[in-house]
């Protein structure tokens, strides 16, 4: 749900060491392809929703098993980001080589990774060469090797992902947040590990998150692109039919609320400017005042170059660069997020702004002009998440891991339209209390007293 | 780049090799993401421009009823006048900050109470502005644009909170990025003259100088018709485009707009090392960046072999870099490369590694350096080449799904002088290329006189 537009600079030199990878938020979708989703039942059972678009001889398929990072056991986190990224580093008759020699031949583009709640496979492959890439999906599914060369190679990368994390100020604020907001629950801890738990994963460790993890039990599928539901279906069943019924319990995770109410947390780091990340508890996706949440939160600091937010921070007073606010919808706790970064000596001035717009949404909600503007956003702006199948193969999964039903796409933007001043009163009255915030501050801020 | 939720929460990234995989996306997929005129479905790409010298491109595709607006001025930040870095950048910026007609934050706000979505970027080469929104209204924002073509107002106020910004935005992209900061120093060290040394947002000190006149002084020179291509791309035909383009750019009249002249290298004749050391970094790394033609400079003919020499040596898992660095010496726990052939002067070819645990930078270095060598001495197989190529042609027809990539993409190149022809040629020209070309362009861009290295440290204290 981050909306991140902001004008940027397109830097000629490529350094590799700076990529940032955006969140795919679950989001929803429009109505030309929505008119189109069908849900589609394999002769195996699975159910699959999809899109037939034939106009790009591409098939793009989004598969999600439940029970992510979340499950990593206390002193293995990272067990599950590790699997994912062990998953196609050799399989069945494959070495890791020829495992991905074998994908590049075909042109299959195939990659697993961790959520806080799923573990995601995304396939992609060109129409003509459907079931080979649909075979290969199968081979690294059912039969992981975990061999020890790969596993200590890709236990070296990841190492050296979190000792280069463990140095980066949004990192490092991130961590602390959730550290210090969860201090006893599974979001409390890094899905990213810390260098001891990495290296106190075990091949036995791999084998068993794979084992309870790809089962046919709880497993989701969407699917766009060229490919006639039948086909599709059987390709699917090629691959998923083999796996396992769930073996173990069901996942054990418990709901959880922010435990820190009112900190503010500074990491003294040598710095010029400070990043400051906060958060208040707020509204799950299931909540029955999420799309009033929604909306208020697009008016406080998630409208891009129009909400108050950026208007009071950054473009009155050129305190930032970048100012947001933006819904966190975990499964098991909702939460209003954001932040943004100054030069050290105005850290204060900035986060009472923002803490002013907080407590002047709470006090007095927003104009009707404001939820107008808000509405038409939100609605008018729905079908630009669906425009490539890629796209709306990630909504059709979001949808269904979220439990939006088939036709949300249809109803989406009504949801939106019904939400109406009080309900964004009662909603903001709730969650965005100033005694609840939790903030925390990297960097050398001046005049922040925690 | 920051304020975008948790990482913590995010999982989408694979292992670090795939860095480099995903580094090469950014540059060859926008590069090469369009592959008109073959399979079933394609885009097709209409041209044409209007009497004022406005180029328009319409790439119609009607699978959501959604139109991408892009306006791209032939202006970049390698244009900002000497000492004055930024003012490119500056103006994009500004551009946002209203005109007679739509006060500020006008813009915006219209903008966005129709559903649209909108950005700006400024390269080294180009400035761009482009807006998203469903296809009906289309005309709105295309209003909106050339109205700031011409109507710009330059508000005192504006100019000093705008300053600010941009330099939170230097602090927060550069001066907090150990990685950033030696990127600077390393293009400061490949060109000795061009102004591709000068970073896109500006040096701090010339930032805090730029004054109202320099910004006026650059918009009025360069921000007109006929300097500028509008790519329309989505739910949209050529007649419609061309209707509306005639209404509302039309009328703006052609300015005196000068070629750009800017100084280019002498000859490159000693190489150049780089160390940065800061208490930051987590990893250290070393890289190396070779002075290299692009599509429209130097050797031009190597510039497609190069693109398919960046995956041969880095692109992912069965790249020679990470076999030879990452499997099978365990040198290294990160590697790649990665060419910037599309940029409008003389582009860089790439080269990087992250030792494993265990390793000097050094040895790194030194291990890269041999393979680096064997590609430049022609050990380049049959079987590689075909990978990438593979890879190259695949990334063409993928591209596709994404309607802005390939509106970038018409964008980026017609802004350079080249043509659409250039692009839906690309694919055959990609298929001709050999081995032999290849080995070729390897010769010619391993050239150590012509390298920078770059060595990122962790510093004490």
């Amino acid at each position: 749900m981050v909306q991140r537009r902001r004008r940027s600079i397109a830097i000629a030199l490529l350094v590799p060491f700076a990529l940032a990878f955006a969140v795919l938020a679950p989001a929803a979708a429009p109505a030309t392809a929505a008119a189109r989703v069908i849900e589609l039942v394999t002769p195996a059972g699975f159910r699959v929703w999809m899109v037939r678009e034939a106009s790009i001889p591409i098939v793009s398929v989004e598969i999600a098993f439940r029970g992510g990072s979340e499950l990593d056991p206390p002193g293995k986190e990272g067990l599950s980001r590790m699997a994912a990224a062990l998953m196609d580093e050799g399989a069945g008759e494959y070495d890791g080589l020829a495992f991905q020699r074998r994908l590049e031949e075909f042109s299959v583009s195939l990659s697993f990774g961790a959520e806080r709640d799923t573990v995601r496979v995304s396939l992609r492959t060109l129409s003509e060469n459907r079931d080979e890439a649909f075979r290969l999906l199968g081979v690294a599914l059912g039969a992981p090797r975990f061999e020890a060369s790969a596993v200590e190679r890709i236990r070296g990368q990841l190492l050296a992902d979190v000792s280069r994390r463990n140095e980066d100020s949004d990192f490092i604020a991130a961590k602390t947040w959730y550290a210090k907001a969860f201090p006893e629950h599974p979001y409390g801890r890094s899905s990213r590990g810390e260098p001891e738990t990495i290296r106190a994963i075990t091949v036995a460790d791999l084998q068993a998150f794979a084992a309870a993890r790809f089962t046919r039990g709880e497993v989701m599928i969407a699917a766009v692109g060229d490919i006639e539901p039948a086909a599709l279906g059987a390709l699917i069943d090629r691959a998923l039919a083999q796996l396992p019924l769930s073996t173990t319990a069901p996942v054990a995770v418990t709901d959880v609320s922010v435990r820190t109410p009112g900190s503010l947390t500074v990491i003294r780091r040598k710095s010029p400017q400070s990043r400051v990340f906060l958060g208040l508890p707020g509204v799950k996706r299931s909540d029955p005042d999420f799309y009033a949440a929604y909306v208020m939160n697009y008016v406080l600091g998630g409208g891009g170059f129009t909400s108050r937010l950026y208007q009071e921070v950054r473009e009155k007073r050129g305190l930032a660069y970048s100012v947001s606010s933006y819904l966190m919808t975990f499964r098991h706790a909702g939460l209003v997020m954001g932040g943004f970064a100054t030069v050290n000596d105005r850290v204060a001035e900035a986060l009472n702004l923002y803490k002013q717009e907080i407590a002047r949404l709470a006090a007095e909600g927003i104009s009707e002009a404001e939820l107008a503007d808000a509405k038409t956003y939100l609605t008018g702006s729905f079908p630009l998440r669906l425009d490539s199948n890629a796209k709306i193969a990630g909504n059709l999964l979001g949808m269904q891991i979220e439990g939006l039903g088939i036709d949300f796409l249809d109803r989406r933007n009504d949801y939106i339209r019904a939400v109406t001043i009080a309900d964004i009163r009662r909603v903001a009255s709730r969650i965005l209390k100033l005694d609840d915030l939790t903030v925390v501050v990297v960097g050398d801020p001046q005049g922040l007293t925690p | 780049m920051t304020v975008a939720g948790s990482p913590l929460a995010e999982g989408s990234l694979g292992p670090l090799r795939r860095l480099a995989l995903a580094a090469l996306a950014l540059l060859l997929g926008a590069a090469v993401d369009a592959r008109p005129a073959s399979a079933a479905g394609a885009f097709p790409a209409d041209t044409f421009t209007l009497a004022n010298g406005l180029e328009v491109v319409v790439i119609s595709d009607h699978r959501a009823p959604v139109v991408a607006h892009m306006l791209w001025y032939r202006i970049g930040a390698a244009d900002d006048p000497l000492g004055r870095s930024g003012v490119a950048h500056f103006l994009e910026h500004m551009m946002f900050k209203g005109t007679a007609k739509f006060g500020p934050g006008v813009f915006s706000k219209n903008v966005a109470r129709q559903g649209g979505n909108e950005n700006a970027f400024t390269s080294p080469d180009v400035t761009g502005y482009h807006q998203t929104v469903a296809s009906d209204r289309l005309e709105l924002v295309m209003e909106l644009e050339a109205d700031r073509m011409r109507n710009l107002v330059f508000d005192p106020a504006a100019l000093e909170s705008e300053r600010a910004v941009v330099l939170e935005e230097r602090r927060q992209r550069t001066d907090t990025d150990p990685g950033a900061l030696l990127g600077e120093h390393m293009s400061a060290a490949q060109y000795l003259h061009h102004p591709y040394r000068i970073p896109v947002i500006g040096w701090e000190h010339e930032i805090r100088a730029i004054t109202l006149a320099d910004l006026r002084r650059f918009y009025d020179r360069h921000y007109w018709p006929n300097n500028a291509v509008l790519v329309v791309a989505g739910d949209a035909t050529l007649a419609t485009v061309r209707a509306l383009a005639e209404k509302h750019y039309g009328p703006i009249p052609a300015g005196p707009v000068e070629q750009r002249a800017r100084p280019q290298e002498p000859p490159q004749l000693a190489s150049r090392r780089v160390e940065y050391r800061d208490t930051r970094v987590g990893q250290p790394s070393v890289q190396r960046s070779y002075l290299a033609p692009s599509s429209t400079a130097g050797a031009q003919e190597h510039a497609i072999p190069l693109f398919l020499l960046a995956d041969v040596l880095g692109g992912g898992g069965t790249s020679r870099l990470y076999r030879e660095l990452v499997a099978d010496a365990k040198i290294a726990t990160g590697t790649g490369a990665s060419y910037s052939g599309s940029s409008l002067d003389l582009g860089r070819f790439f080269v990087w590694v992250s030792p494993a645990q265990g390793h000097s930078l050094d040895a790194a270095e030194a291990a890269m350096d041999r393979v680096i060598a064997a590609i430049r001495d022609g050990a380049i197989t049959e079987d590689e080449l075909q990978r990438a190529k593979q890879n190259l042609l695949a990334a063409t027809i993928y591209g596709r799904d994404s309607v802005a990539g390939t509106a970038r993409l018409y964008g980026r190149v017609l802004t350079q002088g080249r043509t659409v022809a250039d692009i839906q040629q690309f694919p055959e020209r990609v298929k001709a290329v050999t081995v032999d070309d290849v080995k070729k362009a390897a010769a010619h861009v391993f050239d150590a006189r012509r390298s920078v290295t770059g060595r990122l440290l962790k510093a004490d204290n």
